[in-house]
């Protein structure tokens, strides 16, 4: 059959960064195909490419059989590409009617709205998907689920050949995912072609008939939904062999393990709201304890919970053996707790500040006397943490936007190592960064921890976590579900752990 | 030994805007010199100081809002507010019986009543998280109403040498009011550069999220940038009233909020956040002033000083777009 849509050999960089290199991507007509891939792997650039947001470096896009040079959005509607992003660019104030016909509003004598037909034309498209609602109210008084078909129902009035659909059933409850289903087969069965974007595997058994995984930009392969599995697909997502066992020190972590001490701190069945519903974990003195899963596992939701950000509305947490969660985080870095955030820009640097007061900014509350910054301490303490952490600037003074992000990241280990918690929380402590820095700010952790103080360590790096890790919580959608301990895990059995409870769960909504 | 070390290299880093305030002073300086008549005498310069007193004094609270991402637009009203307050005090049965008392209560309590003033547009933006610019016009509209009902919106006048030192009185020959704009600066300026209260105002101006995570008091700073903007133009409310002999809560401070914020941005303080120059909103409200005072005495209309400045307000937030690019 010839294909709907074909990509090949995509090139697209920002700013030199090569986003994506010789990716593809085949959709035929009346396929559901999915997309997926971790955070950054290339999926929404991708997407973004075919619909005109993104302008391409290089290679073919071919829609309908002819070469495609859609450059804006409004193009790629026209030649039948409709888009429903993750958050509906639609108006909730407005009847659904206006939303499903804005832009393409039917008129009398050519200047007035013909209401009527409007509406008309908006139940018919509604009904072919089993929806009947009064069309003359506010979208907004629907719900998310419905919103989100009125925005598929626009789409298809719109002769869309072809609907891309980015995290769909992210924010829409058990029922309300299986009225979608539906519309997607409804559309598969009109012959449209569906593109899903999903974080759940789950999902796409149910409704997908081919799958294409993402990887660094690249596209890793395309399977038959039928003929594949979880594991193999998660093998893909993260570039592992599934039957690979790697176990040889790839890492800077390995090493004298040290004993483990007294407890630090303890969680017992933390809840914050539905991304993290059920959180266990126990940190002793002198160990790196990780936390694995998928994204959206709520690895970082049990970060921010344990650090006060989140509030707990349910659970334990206990610190040095005293009940209770921090209020906040000058809370929580006054009971020795430290945070390590993982989107270094939006969460760590503050760019236009120099390195010496990014690396201070945690510990100003100790470098004070009666409010005034004791400069020369200050100076000391920087001195000091830039040349053990081997950070390369010209002067301490320099603002942080001007290193690279392997240094900002050593600058932001700094600001957390300086205020010598006892506990270190580090949320993908190596993510983007060279493979040097990467190396060097491992063994600051292990060192770290040798030195008596607890670890948590988040990373979607398998390796990192399996040779970094006394033990590992593996957690999966919002809840702790399994412990590894060291020796003995390998990436095999940390994958298989997280794909066996993937299967064992059977449905994306484990609430 | 170390700081000697450390002076040049800040001076070679001044930013260019600075240099770009600096140079557009001293083509001020110059043309006034040839083409203003009377310009190179004493009382040329004190008319100057004691106008740019307040702009500038209220320059450098807005400089302090700015600096946290926020805006205030209530500082007019605050010093009208606070200017009509003044006189009720020092005129009532109470001021008038213990003079040296009612000054002195004449001063304090407007300078409360403008910090609540600041509590009021702190609160909003950091606790209830309205937007700066429209948490602050509560108070611009509402505060003058007030300031004119206090007054049945007749003008005050009145004579008490006391209070009016504030405005008229000489220290070294010089305005009382540039040398209280200057002390003000001189406290800022150690405030931001020493203190971690100043640390967290560019933190959280520079990256909010950032300093919340690092154990920052975000909402703590951030209100008390708005109440010492407020206070600051409660302040220059009360010198206003004082250089006048009177109070007008209808006129006082009008427009007082542009001006602020004009010279700020002109002094290099980032609309965004994240940076407070203190004496960059000193020169800020000198250049304004300049201006001002330039075509006024060649003649111009006061209609076309508000274009110039506008001009004005163009060149800064151009220079600084073309910086970052």
């Amino acid at each position: 059959m010839n294909a709907l849509v074909s990509m090949s050999g995509i090139e697209k960089s920002f700013a030199g960064v090569p986003a994506l290199s010789q990716a593809s991507l085949e959709i035929t007509p009346g396929e559901v195909h999915a997309l997926i891939g971790q955070n950054g792997a290339g999926k929404s650039t991708m997407i973004k490419v075919l619909t005109g947001v993104y302008r391409r470096d290089g290679g073919d896009v071919v829609v309908s059989g002819t070469q495609s040079n859609i450059a804006t959005p409004r193009e790629a509607q026209e030649s039948g590409i409709a888009t429903i992003y993750q958050e509906l660019n639609l108006v909730p104030l407005r009847s659904v009617t206006e939303n499903v016909i804005m832009g393409y509003e039917p008129k009398r004598l050519g200047l007035f709205l013909d209401w009527r037909e409007g509406n008309r034309r908006t139940r018919e498209v509604l009904a072919r998907f089993g929806i009947d609602i009064d069309v003359t109210e506010p979208l907004g008084n629907f719900s998310t689920a419905i919103q989100q078909l009125v925005a598929i129902a626009r789409a298809v009035s719109l002769d869309a050949k072809l609907v891309i659909m980015d995290e769909p059933t992210s924010s829409l409850d058990a029922s309300e995912v299986e009225v979608l289903f539906g519309v997607v087969r409804e559309l598969k069965k009109q012959g449209v072609s569906v593109l899903y974007v999903s974080h759940f595997l789950d999902e796409l058994f149910q409704i997908c008939d081919r799958v294409t995984t993402m990887r660094d930009g690249r596209t890793v392969s395309t399977r038959k939904v039928q003929e594949t599995t979880k594991l193999e697909m998660i093998a893909d997502m993260l570039g592992r062999n599934k039957d690979e066992i790697a176990a040889d020190g790839m890492t800077d972590f390995a090493g004298a393990k040290a004993k483990k001490g007294d407890v630090l701190l303890r969680a017992e069945n933390v809840t914050t709201g539905p991304r993290l519903t059920h959180f266990d974990l126990t940190l002793h003195r002198g160990e790196i304890v990780g936390l694995g899963g998928l994204l959206g596992s709520g690895r970082t939701e049990a970060a921010r919970a344990l650090f006060g950000v989140d509030e707990a509305n349910g659970g334990e947490i206990e610190l040095h053996n005293v009940l209770g969660q921090p209020s906040g985080p000058g809370d929580a870095i006054s009971k020795q707790i430290g945070f390590l955030t993982e989107d270094r820009k939006a969460e760590g640097i503050v760019p236009e500040m120099s390195v010496r007061e990014n690396l201070t900014l945690a510990l100003l509350p100790k470098l004070a006397r009666r409010g005034q910054i004791d400069f020369a301490r200050e100076r000391e303490i920087v001195e000091a943490f830039i040349s053990d952490l081997g950070i390369k600037i010209a002067h301490m003074d320099q603002p942080i936007r001007e290193l690279s992000g392997g240094n900002q990241q050593k600058v932001l280990l700094g600001r957390w190592l300086a205020t010598q918690p006892d506990i270190l929380i580090l949320d993908e402590p190596t993510r983007g960064v060279d493979v040097g820095a990467k190396r060097e700010i491992q063994s600051f952790i292990r060192s770290y921890v040798e030195n008596g103080f607890g670890v948590i360590l988040i990373s979607s790096e398998f390796e990192e976590l399996v040779e970094g890790a006394d033990r590992i919580v593996v957690m999966h959608e919002g809840r702790s579900v399994k412990e590894l301990t060291n020796p003995g895990i390998t990436e095999n059995i940390l994958v298989n752990a997280l794909a066996h409870h993937e299967e064992g769960t059977g449905s994306w909504t484990a609430q | 030994m170390d700081r000697a070390m450390k002076l040049p290299r800040r001076f070679a880093s001044m930013p260019i805007r600075f240099h770009g305030g600096i140079a557009a002073l001293i083509v001020l300086l110059v043309f006034n010199a040839f083409f203003t008549p009377n310009f190179l005498q004493l009382q040329t310069l004190f008319v100057n100081i004691s106008q740019v007193a307040t702009i500038a004094i209220v320059a450098m609270g807005m400089t302090l809002v700015i600096a946290t991402g926020g805006i205030d637009l209530s500082v007019g009203a605050v010093m009208a507010l606070a200017g009509a307050l003044a006189p009720l005090i020092f005129l009532s049965d109470l001021g008038v019986a213990n003079p040296a008392f009612g000054v002195a209560l004449a001063i304090i309590l407007p300078l409360i009543i403008a910090g609540l003033c600041g509590v009021f547009n702190g609160v909003m933006v950091a606790v209830l998280n309205v937007q700066p610019i429209i948490a602050t016009l509560i108070l611009f509209i509402s505060g003058r109403g007030i300031a004119q009902v206090l007054t049945n919106g007749n003008l005050q006048t009145f004579s008490n040498p006391s209070f009016s030192y504030l405005g008229t009185g000489k220290i070294l020959g010089l305005p009382f009011q540039g040398w209280l704009a200057l002390v003000i600066a001189c406290i800022l300026f150690w405030v931001i550069s020493r203190t971690t209260w100043g640390r967290y105002l560019l933190a959280i101006g520079g990256n909010e999220r950032a300093a919340y995570l690092s154990g920052g008091p975000v909402k703590r700073v951030k209100i008390g940038a708005y109440v010492i903007c407020a206070v600051l133009a409660g302040l220059a409310g009360l010198i206003v009233v004082a250089i006048n002999s009177a109070s007008d809560a209808a006129r006082n401070g009008n427009l007082m909020e542009l001006d602020a914020i004009a010279a700020a941005v002109v002094g290099g303080a980032l609309l965004q956040g994240g940076r407070a120059p203190i004496f960059g909103a000193i020169l800020g409200a000198v250049i304004i002033q300049l201006v001002k005072y330039t075509l006024l005495a060649n003649g111009v209309e006061d209609e076309v000083a508000l274009i110039a400045k506008a001009v004005i307000i163009i060149l800064a937030v151009w220079m600084q777009q073309y910086r970052r690019a």
